[in-house]
């Protein structure tokens, strides 16, 4: 199936495209926004270490 | 009484704490080089080989021989544009008054029948038929040669593209042109030709892409990959690869009225999206636009830290 | 912050204590040196300690936009080691056209995010406005270099990209000279010209921030005493 292809590295097939409204949209860059999307909310939400006093 | 931009202007006076910019450095490297080897090695890249005018040829002769008939004709997509390509009037577009085509003029001269057809034609070895062919072409007059092109596109267009299946008419020496023309490009010689004009070098493809542009062939392989305009194109690539998503807001317009059906969008999505960016860029002078860090206070949570284990300063 | 040693303040044409004062400041020279050594001393171009705020994982997003870059241009480097055919012709080749491919779009996916946190901190506060400008056109100068990558891959895409690029580009009159379906010229821009240009407004972005240093919280001034 495409999906497994997909997982297995396969990019060479067509693509599948998510349409809402005007708007379309391939699964491959939905997923790179979703990816962005993602570590943007990670970034700021996961602690970062404490660091040693330099003051 | 302090004020914050003071704070902010100056060097920081506060607490520290230790910083290594050079092994942030080298583990971003390792870490974004990694990232990138294993994408590569996992995921590769798209190689959709490229369409020759040989290709087009022999799977569309019908349409490369109706491209051909009206690049003679003057019918053409690139017949009819205008500048940069040639001085066709009220074909340009403009945003409002200003029209930035016309402005920059005619500095890639092309003129369709002679650069797509006839030297060409004239450039490779050619039977008798073709040479008495170009000379009855070129010795007829404007008006003639385009009723003669004019015509015969039309009944290949009537005979639903099978130029084998045109009715009887006065086409003149044209049939044979582009009969020519479609054999040269089965034989792979025109591909050379169209992009060398006569000299060796030549890195130019303006040509042989105009040509193949002019056609449907072209564009319905790319259609068939959503790569059109209004397909959101712009954003796609072909296969399943992600494309350039960073092109988004560039292509929405097309997607939408008034552009979608305007002769214009073109001109009109450069100028909105110009004003736009500088919109982005004079961010920090826009009253409003600046103040949204401010009413939606994402820094709470970036600064949580500072911000809990620093009390208000009492004046 | 250390204390100057001398009481006196010094006067903002003299270099900072502890570095080399010009013989002259008369000379273009000298004075060029002067000015460097107070906009970006050794401390601020390499600094070992920076404010506490700097505490958060989306700081780290400027630096893999840079170590991205600096893969797409190694990658690039590579491919023009064979030439603009090598890729379609060898599995090495091919390799590292996805490498450049795939260190494009984390690039762009790590500059956006950077992007989103710089808005979102207001970071262009305390005089950093041209650290902002200056990070907008190093995005526009990267969509363009980048589309001039996409135009000359030589394959299906590039041929379909470049003949509906020159509509865009030609109705506002850039067409007429950035001819995108000229492959040699479009291949000189990419691999000399914008990396040039792109080259010397990231270095000027990053400059920015190093000598402005990194924009403290929103409010800061409820919780630090200004020092005079």
């Amino acid at each position: 199936m495409h999906a497994l292809s997909v997982l297995q590295g396969d990019l060479n097939q067509p693509a599948h495209y998510l349409t809402v409204g005007p708007v379309q949209i391939s699964l491959g860059n939905l997923a790179v926004i979703i990816i962005m999307i993602i570590l943007f909310i990670l970034a700021i939400t996961l602690p970062f270490p404490k660091g040693k006093d330099r003051s | 009484m302090t004020n914050a931009t003071d704070i902010e202007r100056r060097p920081w006076a506060g607490a520290n704490r230790e910083y290594d910019i050079v092994k942030e450095f080298v583990i971003a490297m390792v870490v974004v080089t990694a990232l990138t080897l294993g994408l590569a090695f996992a995921f590769g890249s798209p190689d959709d080989k490229n369409l020759t005018l040989q290709s087009w040829a022999a799977a569309s002769p019908g349409d490369l021989v109706a491209t051909a008939a009206q690049e003679l004709a003057g019918t053409s997509g690139v017949a009819g544009y205008g500048p940069p390509y040639n001085n066709t009037p009220d074909v340009s577009q403009s945003i409002g008054p200003i029209n930035l085509q016309e402005l920059a003029g005619v500095r890639i001269p092309i003129d369709t029948a002679t650069d797509f057809v006839i030297r060409p034609l004239e450039q490779m070895p050619a039977n008798a038929a073709t040479t008495d062919a170009i000379n009855a072409w070129k010795g007829a007059t404007p008006d003639q040669q385009a009723k003669w092109a004019g015509d015969y596109a039309d009944a290949i267009d009537a005979a639903d593209g099978d130029y084998t299946k045109v009715a009887a008419g006065d086409y003149g020496p044209v049939p044979v042109l582009t009969g020519s023309l479609l054999a040269a490009a089965e034989g792979g010689a025109l591909d050379g030709v169209l992009l060398t004009q006569g000299r060796v070098y030549s890195t130019d493809y303006t040509l042989p892409l105009l040509f193949l542009a002019d056609g449907t062939y072209l564009e319905d392989q790319a259609r068939a990959q959503h790569l059109g305009g209004d397909q959101w194109g712009m954003t796609n690539e072909t296969g399943s690869y992600p494309g350039q998503s960073w092109l988004w807001l560039y292509t929405f317009w097309y997607q939408i009225e008034p552009f979608a059906s305007s002769d214009n969008a073109d001109a009109w999505v450069w100028g909105l999206m110009m004003v736009l960016t500088v919109g982005l860029m004079l961010l920090p002078f826009i009253p409003g636009l600046r103040s949204i860090p401010r009413w939606i206070p994402v820094h709470r949570l970036i600064w949580r830290d500072y911000y809990k284990t620093h009390a208000v300063v009492k004046r | 912050m250390t204390a100057d040693l001398d009481a006196t303040p010094a006067s903002p044409a003299d270099p900072p204590p502890g570095t080399h004062a010009a013989e002259s400041s008369s000379t273009w020279t000298g004075g060029l040196l002067n000015r460097w050594q107070r906009t970006l001393p050794p401390e601020k171009l390499l600094p070992d300690k920076q404010p506490e705020y700097v505490a958060s994982w989306i700081y780290v997003f400027g630096v893999a936009t840079l170590a991205a870059l600096l893969v797409i241009v190694a990658s690039g480097l590579i491919l023009t080691l064979r030439g603009p055919a090598w890729w379609h012709q060898s599995d090495p080749g091919h390799y590292v056209n996805s490498v450049h491919l795939w260190s494009v779009e984390l690039f762009f996916m790590f500059m956006v995010v950077h992007l989103w946190g710089k808005f979102w901190m207001a970071a262009w506060r305390g005089r950093r406005a041209m650290t902002w400008i200056t990070g907008v056109v190093c995005f526009l100068a990267s969509v363009g270099t980048a589309f001039t990558g996409y135009v000359i891959q030589t394959n299906f895409d590039a041929q379909w990209i470049a003949t509906q690029a020159k509509d865009g580009l030609n109705s506002v009159g850039i067409g007429a000279w950035f001819n995108v379906l000229d492959v040699g010229q479009m291949l000189l821009f990419h691999v000399a010209m914008l990396p040039l240009v792109l080259g010397a407004i990231v270095i000027w972005h990053v400059l920015l921030v190093r000598r402005h240093g990194v924009v403290p919280p929103i409010d800061v001034a409820l919780y630090e005493e200004e020092t005079s």
